[in-house]
């Protein structure tokens, strides 16, 4: 058999891995790549920047579950993904970079764009590569492959010395490969199985706590019928909305530190909490030892240091979300008995907490000349009921207007929110919505943004009128770094330092200079009107809310207090 | 993160035999804020694996949190914690120590009941070589210190269960 460059044999393994298309931006490092990629088949979209290529790679990969790829250059190349493969890594996403190297012989010379990006990215990947041979290449692509999307999926990066890619070997790619020292343990353990059924039958007040571990082993439906089975209300984490119906008449909505009141209530009244597929992080628990303190705790999870990281588990099951679920159905059979009585009075109990903390449309002001200001939450809504019936994705970048987006925006499908959990990339959702257009080219894409956050990778317009995206961009424009200015305004003397943004850009103009369409709206009559409008129009459209800055989020949980101590939706100090 | 439950663990960890392996553990282990106490690394039989010996000491949640985080890097193979185990455990320490005509024959005996070696003689230092635990080590360079110690250099612990056999080469 005849030899194959190492360009030509990446892109023959992409080929075996099924990639359709990867993201990036080129150099001279990975040229040899980009030669034959022209003529391969593949789709190569290049962004702007390549922060925004990973994020993109990162929002094909949630909307689909495969994969996302992303092809740089060294150097500059490659510490522009730093952000992106930490926040992969940390919403288990799986991803993987391809990143060009100085050759080999340079290597440990400070050459020109070089840098050693694999100790750079060591602790924010879940593993990483330095490729030292032509001849292991396909190898440890098919590894990589491997490690990105098994056990907890992750970040993967592979760094491709430029000799490497120009040396020539023979292709042959592994059909299975077995990693010593890397086995995800997938099969729930019988004996914990049996435990955690008998916990859930006997249990008087149980609260399903699900987390974007359920979508991404597509453990949705299990979910589902474990809470129908044994009627037990649920709550989904920011990275688990969509993983539950969110219309569903047992859905408590989001908990944490902007969670409803009625989710935090029922965790913190609880006697048995089932977490599937979630990790107890800080913006869930608040104050860590007053959390849940009621409950016993069942914790499948598929990474085993998720367990007892935080939160001692009395039944801990260290599996795949799916097989576990699947596991503990079966043991329960179709008509399971448990306290029916118990579990009315419990599920009225919600009921009442869901009145008492009811979402608003948030305060509405008025403006000096009598204009009657746009709430933010308003906009959430409105736009909610306008699209629902279209199933719409949506893609958020960071601050509040992420949050008004969780608790207002409901999904009833998985893979239908993608936001940047673990890491709060502001930034993350315009390139998200790159990727998701791209893998879902009939869906309606929706990125959800700040007047700060769209300015981090406003680049990427270029790229969405070049592909023909016809993403929508909702910016919620309050004039300020909302999320900050909130907690200057609660907790630092309203010293709103550096969170002031002003009038910003024209956003109008700056989609039309780029290509695309845009509508502002200054008036809550103005709202429900131009969604409208917006959504007639087949190619890329900003539509900008300007809106009351004196909104806050709320239910909040100050930093450092309990989930049972949070500021409930009355607690609006900016209604004067 | 020194705390009152504190313990001391040896853990001895089989790695593939690869460069980078080692930054992976340490940049684990400094990265949530440890201090690693001992280390020592080699090859074993086999030469596609490295044992490396690590001691920490922490409170016995945080090592358990690390122990998981250890077993879930790729390259690692086994994480064998050693504290619970019977083991032995040494290092090797080299000492110069200052001599004179009139304590040459007091250092030589401290080294005898040490059970040491005496490397090289100089006119004015003996060089040797002490193998032991750390308790061991401890109480000899004590001794010597009497005598003015000029230079010492020290590995780091590695260590062995006495009855259990782990398995270092691949399957
Ligand atoms: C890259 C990055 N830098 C800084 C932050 C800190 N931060 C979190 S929310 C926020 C404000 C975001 O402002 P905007 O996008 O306008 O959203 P808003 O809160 O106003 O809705 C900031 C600065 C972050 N999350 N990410
Ligand atoms: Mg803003």
């Amino acid at each position: 058999m005849s030899e194959l460059t190492g360009a030509q044999i990446l892109i023959e393994c992409w080929k075996k891995e099924d990639v359709k298309v990867i993201f990036g931006y080129p150099g001279a490092a990975t040229i040899d790549v980009h030669h034959y990629l022209m003529t391969s088949g593949l789709r190569f979209v290049l962004t702007r920047h390549e922060q925004a290529a990973v994020h993109a790679a990162e929002g094909y990969a949630r909307a689909t579950g495969r994969p996302g790829i992303t092809l740089v250059t060294s150097g500059p190349g490659a510490t522009n993904t730093v952000t992106g493969l930490a926040g992969a890594n940390l919403d288990s996403t799986p991803i993987l970079v391809f990143s060009g190297q100085v050759s080999r012989m340079m290597i440990g010379n400070d050459a020109f764009q070089e840098i050693d990006i694999v100790g750079i990215t060591r602790s924010i990947t879940k593993h990483n590569y330095l490729v030292r041979d032509t001849g292991s290449l396909a190898r440890i692509v098919k590894e990589a492959f491997f490690i990105a999307q098994s056990g907890r999926p992750g970040a993967v990066l592979v760094d491709l010395p430029k000799d490497v890619l120009t040396g020539t070997a023979e292709f042959k790619y592994p059909g299975k490969i077995k990693l010593q020292a890397y086995q995800p343990h997938l099969k729930p353990h019988p004996k914990q199985v049996a435990k955690a059924a008998e916990l859930l039958l006997s249990a008087q007040k149980p609260v399903l706590y699900a987390g974007g571990g359920v979508i991404m082993s597509g453990a949705s439906e299990k979910l589902l019928t474990l809470a129908e089975c044994l009627h037990i209300p649920v709550t989904n984490t920011l990275m688990g909305l969509g993983g539950f119906p969110g219309t569903h008449p047992l859905f408590l909505g989001m908990l944490g530190v902007h969670g409803l009141y009625q989710a935090n209530r029922a965790v913190q009244e609880a006697d048995l909490l089932v977490t599937v597929g979630a990790r107890f992080d800080d913006r869930v628990t608040g104050r860590l030892d007053q959390f849940a303190t009621k409950a016993k705790i069942i914790q499948i999870d598929v990474d085993p240091t998720s367990i007892h990281k935080r939160v001692n588990t009395d039944v801990p099951l260290v599996a795949d979300a799916h097989q576990a679920l699947s596991a503990i159905l079966n043991l329960l059979g179709k008509y399971p008995n448990y306290d029916r009585t118990a579990r009315r009075i419990w599920l009225n109990r919600i009921a009442a907490w869901q009145k008492e903390g009811a979402l608003e449309d948030g305060p509405v002001s008025t403006s000096p000349a009598g204009i009657k200001l746009i709430s933010p939450q308003t906009v959430i809504k409105t736009l909610y009921e306008k699209t629902k019936a279209l199933t719409p994705i949506i893609t958020t970048e960071v601050g509040q207007h992420q949050m008004w987006t969780a608790q207002y925006f409901l999904h009833d499908q998985p893979r239908h929110f993608i936001s940047s959990g673990g890491l709060g990339v502001m930034g993350f959702g315009l390139p998200a919505a790159i990727g998701v257009q791209i893998a879902r080219p009939e869906a309606l894409v929706i990125d959800i943004t700040g007047d700060g956050s769209i300015l981090m990778n406003i680049q990427e317009l270029v790229t969405i009128v070049e592909e023909k995206l016809p993403i929508k961009i909702v910016i919620i424009n309050n004039g300020c770094l909302g999320m900050v200015r909130q907690w200057q305004e609660l907790f630092y003397n309203r010293r709103y330092s550096a969170t002031l943004l002003g009038q910003g850009p024209d956003f109008v103009k700056l989609a039309e200079a780029f290509g695309a369409q845009g509508f502002r709206a200054t008036r809550l009559d103005e709202v429900a009107p131009i969604i409208e409008k917006a959504l007639t129009i087949s190619g890329p459209v900003i539509i900008e809310f300007i809106v009351d800055q004196s909104a806050l989020v709320y239910p909040m949980v100050p930093a450092g207090s309990s989930i049972s101590e949070m500021l409930p939706y009355s607690a609006n100090p900016s209604d004067n | 993160m020194e705390n009152k439950n504190t313990q001391r663990r040896t853990l001895s960890l089989l790695v593939d035999n690869e460069p980078g392996v080692l930054a992976r553990v340490t940049g684990l282990i400094s990265g949530r804020g440890f201090n690693i106490e001992s280390l020592s690394v080699a090859e074993t039989r086999d030469p596609q694996i490295s044992l490396i010996t690590i001691i920490i000491s922490s409170s016995s949640q945080f090592i358990e949190q690390i122990i998981k985080q250890l077993r879930k890097l790729i390259n690692i193979i086994k994480v064998i914690d050693l504290t619970e185990d019977d083991y032995v455990e040494k290092q090797l320490v080299l000492v110069k120590v200052k001599t004179n005509p009139a304590n040459r024959t007091e250092i030589r005996s401290l080294c005898e009941i040490f059970k040491g070696k005496i490397l090289d003689v100089s006119p004015k230092t003996y060089t040797m070589e002490f193998t032991g635990n750390e308790k061991k080590i401890r109480n000899i360079l004590t001794l010597l210190d009497e005598f003015g110690v000029e230079e010492q250099v020290s590995t780091g612990l590695t260590a062995m269960s006495r009855t259990r056999v782990y398995k270092h080469e691949r399957k």
